[in-house]
């Protein structure tokens, strides 16, 4: 191999990887990116496709702005990918919901909002508690155990397996290469100059992306990054295809445009074990039954497990390396939500050789306060 | 319900698994989705034994051999669950299954010490142009319905593919006088089975079986093409005419049904489900799970029997399960294992000749590669999802896309209910012509839990613990 | 598309569902799908995908191809139901709506 393979080595094929990496492609950079087989810890196949926003920056209103951002580029960003590929990533911003099904839930959600509410500052932040009737409105096929729930404007989904097909079809598109059953073994790490091991094969470049999502652990480690992120399971349901019948996606329940129902939003510590457990898979059921009582009628045709990238704060984690400058990272558990901004913001700053102020809440220092602490 | 074994399944192997381990001291369940015991084989065997003598007869002593399996059966202390689809199996030895009883599903758990997955085979798809029409099913399908109804095809109908059920359902339909109106047979190959000849000696009634078979259709005296190199099936709301190639030739038959048959192969995706180790078999051109002689796999909770472990006949998986019935009582204690020796040593035997036979027919009719990996790019290979060759063929090309998960999650190829059951193979076989790679490299679908559909009703009724701690927004 | 040989159990007892609306007499024990492949005309659903127009394939439960509205429930595998008297067997057209 040359020693310039490429100008940028993208290591992980998933959302967070091929977005950044089709960003950069856009921006002529030569990029190659380096994936994992066939089977592998993968969140960006088994995720649930929300692009979200009412959950995200309680106490951190650098997050809720970045994500403000991407959720307001979604739209031109699926249209763009439409163009460029012919694959429909299916986004919809009809504006989103979180269903209550208990007082305490409510209270806790009513408390959120508000956060951040007061927390947006310029970006603002508009949202609705809905009592029952009004959320009927929205949606008529709640049930009578639902006491209400929170609505934005500012929530959507897309399908994020079609994304993830059409971010590889962008990138190569674009000059990008995508090279399978490469997983990396070994970073030889030096200032603007990166030698990467991976599928029995060397790779060189002067800036490497590290976005192998539970991989950015070791891998920053050879590069002189603190990654601490583990897995978080969640675990997911999806019905047969049915008629259209939810206007707008939920936090745990969502229509997809195809038809199927998806029921997910669990959280476990299962390690890297991405099997389902009944147990879950039983509980997700009840809700969704008393939520949507007609969904009692619907078969499950999958249920999967699948493992969120979450680091301890559960903020994504961007930062160059000081020790190896060229060396980057981008990790986060909203592969989908996040997408548009990845593609669009995080692969300039990778270009530009520079992260922006706005990220620094991001950056890898708060994890040794929090050690020190 | 608590049980030293839980079997699934209730054909050859499940049943013989169900004598032999209940006889060893084994509190034994059996779960089946079918209304009664006997597997697709021996389907409704006893009720048309007893009503329908003539069908008997036509049907053939292969299928009579049925009769006292199922009178041992149930003589036996096992319990028996009908009509229950088994929809997950856990390395805790739990069992969910649902009930599909007068249309009120009821689900329920065994809790097993051990369990046995013996759920048989299934036809391997022979994905051609036209093959979803309504009027094409496949030949397993005709003969259930012979068997469970005594129903036969009405009007003018043709039977394509390979495999000696093609040619036992022609015999059949023959002695019924519903003879079809031609054979098409797409893979054969005598002189590749000939260096496995000897082991098929062993089973010398086998290959006299073969030959009967052969002489009654050549008797019946019905167009018989061998050696057919294309085949499509046209028609706008069913089928009406089948169009076929051999040496260069062209036929056009007017049919009303066609049926359609390549062999079989393990119907896997329960055993598949709870991840047990699998390995590519390429003489039968599938996946199989690692076993060991008595049916062990590599978790210590899953036992295989059976042709859902590889295909090994009916006489075959009746002996692999009684070994396995065995054994399972061995590993409970409830044996020890001079007697496990003892007990298990004849049908051990009749497993080995019957092992020893099938490379000669695998080799004999092995598809041929153009019958699993179709060449016409307009050729639905995922039924559910309505997912065509050459479109798999163009994305793992064009992606660079590595395997079949990563196609099925870039296309919903395998995402339809029957959740990859009728294009997995197929699937496989395409990205690995794709890609120069071998079936064994490429792999298959990771299959998941429900594998079969519970309603979400049924999921929340579940007598298990909630974990409401883990699921609140 | 399928019908009953002549030699067919004349002492099992018939019996009478209505398919596409129509009462008709199937041998008992028989599967609701086949009681579709002896009175229902050709196809038995049409897909949710593209709408095209199928009918039962594999009968032992595994293509999924036989779905059908079976007593108003959508979406049954007809190979694994037993017909019962009265019951009403009617083609799956596209995605099932959702009922109240």
């Amino acid at each position: 191999m040359s020693s310039r393979d490429a100008d940028v080595l993208v290591l992980g094929g998933g959302l967070v990887g091929t977005a950044v990496a089709y960003g950069l492609a856009r921006l002529g950079q030569r990029v190659l990116v380096l994936d994992e087989g066939d089977i592998a810890h993968r969140a960006s196949r088994g995720n649930f496709g929300l692009v979200w926003v009412q959950s995200k920056g309680f106490g951190v209103p650098e997050y809720q702005r970045w994500t403000r951002r991407s959720a307001d580029d979604w739209a031109d960003f699926s249209a763009e990918l439409l163009s460029e590929t012919g694959v429909a990533s299916g986004h919809e911003r009809p504006g989103g919901v979180t269903i209550c099904l208990n007082e305490e839930e409510l209270e806790r959600r009513r408390k959120r909002m508000e956060q951040l509410h007061l927390e947006a500052g310029e970006t603002q932040f508009q949202y609705e508690m809905l009592n029952p009737a009004e959320l009927k409105k929205l949606i008529p096929a709640i049930g009578p155990e639902v006491v209400g729930a929170s609505f934005t404007p500012y929530d959507g989904h897309a399908n994020p397996l079609y994304t993830l097909r059409a971010l590889h079809a962008a990138l190569l598109k674009h000059g990008g290469r995508y090279q399978p059953n490469a997983r990396v073994t070994a970073v030889d790490a030096r200032p603007g100059d990166f030698r990467v091991s991976a599928g029995g094969h060397s790779y060189a470049a002067p800036k490497v992306v590290l976005a192998a999502g539970l991989g950015n652990k070791e891998l920053g480690a050879m590069v002189g990054l603190n990654v601490p992120v583990r897995p978080v399971r969640g675990q997911i349901i999806v019905t047969e295809r049915m008629q259209p019948v939810l206007p707008m996606p939920t936090l745990m329940i969502r229509q997809t445009v195809e038809g199927t129902i998806m029921i997910g939003e669990s959280r476990e510590e299962s390690g890297f074990d991405d099997t389902t457990s009944p147990e879950i898979v039983h509980t997700l059921a009840q809700r969704a039954v008393k939520t949507f009582p007609f969904l009692r009628h619907a078969r499950i045709v999958r249920s999967w497990g699948a493992l969120r990238v979450m680091s301890t704060d559960g903020l994504p984690v961007y930062e160059q390396s000081v020790q190896f400058p060229g060396a980057f990272v981008c990790t986060c558990h909203s592969g989908v939500t996040l997408a548009a901004a990845h593609a669009r913001h995080y692969a300039r700053y990778v270009v530009e050789g520079a992260l922006p102020a706005e990220l620094a809440r991001f950056s890898t220092g708060r994890f040794n306060v929090q050690a020190a602490a | 319900m608590q049980t030293d074994l839980a079997i699934i399944g209730a054909g050859p192997a499940g049943l013989s698994a169900a004598i032999s381990a209940t006889a060893a001291g084994l509190k034994v369940v059996v779960l089946d989705e079918q209304p009664v015991p006997g597997g697709q084989i021996y389907r409704n065997i006893e009720t048309l034994a007893a009503t329908r003598p003539a069908h008997l007869q036509w049907l053939g002593p292969d299928y009579a051999a049925g009769l006292p399996l199922l009178r041992h059966f149930h003589e036996c202390a096992a319990t028996y669950l009908p009509m229950a689809q088994v929809w997950q199996v856990g390395h805790d030895g739990r069992v969910y299954y649902r009930r599909n009883v007068a249309n009120e599903g009821a689900v329920g758990i065994v809790h097993a010490r051990k369990v046995l997955i013996a759920t048989g085979a299934m036809e391997r798809p022979l994905p051609v142009p036209g093959w979803t029409l309504p009027g094409v099913m496949s030949c397993g399908a005709a003969q259930t319905l012979l068997k469970a109804s005594g129903l036969a095809p009405d009007g003018r109908f043709v039977l394509a593919g390979s495999g000696p059920l093609l040619l036992l359902l022609a015999a059949q339909l023959i002695r019924a006088g519903r003879p079809p109106a031609a054979i098409l047979e797409t893979s054969y190959d005598f002189w590749g089975a000939l260096p496995h000849l000897p082991g098929m000696l062993g089973l010398p009634g086998y290959l006299l079986k073969g030959l009967g078979l052969l002489r009654e259709i050549r008797a019946a005296a019905l167009p018989f093409y061998r050696g057919v190199t294309r085949l499509e099936i046209k028609g706008r709301e069913r089928a009406r005419e089948i169009e076929f190639e051999v040496d260069g030739r062209s036929f056009i038959e007017a049919v009303d049904l066609v049926f359609l048959h390549q062999g079989v192969v393990p119907n896997g995706n329960l055993a598949l489900s709870t991840d047990i180790r699998h390995h590519w078999d390429d003489l039968q051109k599938c996946f199989r799970p690692e076993l060991d002689a008595a049916g062990r796999s590599s978790s210590d909770m899953v036992r295989v029997a059976g042709d859902a472990g590889g295909i090994v006949g009916a006489v075959g998986a009746a002996a692999m399960g009684e070994v396995a019935g065995l054994a399972a009582a061995a590993d409970l204690g409830s044996i020890d294992a001079a007697e496990f020796e003892s007990r298990a040593a004849a049908a051990r035997q009749l497993l080995t000749r019957h092992r020893a036979a099938r490379p000669f027919l695998d080799r004999l009719y092995r598809p041929r590669q153009q019958w699993v990996a179709p060449t016409d790019p307009d050729t639905v290979i995922c039924r559910c999802e309505e997912i065509r060759a050459g479109d798999v063929r163009h994305l793992v090309a064009a992606q660079n896309c590595p395997g079949p998960n990563q196609m099925k999650s870039f296309m919903r190829c395998g995402m339809g209910p029957c959740q990859g059951r009728l294009c997995g193979l197929t699937a496989v076989e395409l990205i690995a012509e794709t890609r120069g790679q071998t079936p064994a490299e490429i792999g298959y679908y990771r299959i998941r839990a429900p594998i079969k559909p519970v309603t979400l009703g049924d999921m929340a009724a579940l007598d298990v613990p909630s974990r409401h701690d883990a699921v609140n927004p | 598309m399928f019908k009953l040989l002549p030699e067919s159990n004349p002492l099992a007892p018939a019996v009478t569902v209505v398919v596409n609306g129509r009462s008709v007499a199937v041998p008992q024990g028989c599967s609701a799908a086949a009681a579709m492949l002896m009175h229902g005309g050709g196809s038995t659903r049409t897909t949710p995908v593209s709408g095209e127009a199928r009918a039962p394939y594999c009968m032992m439960g595994l293509c999924y191809e036989c779905l059908m509205e079976i007593d108003g429930e959508p979406n049954q595998q007809g190979c694994l139901v037993i017909v019962r008297e009265g019951m009403h067997i009617n083609p799956q057209l596209g995605k099932p709506g959702v009922k109240p």
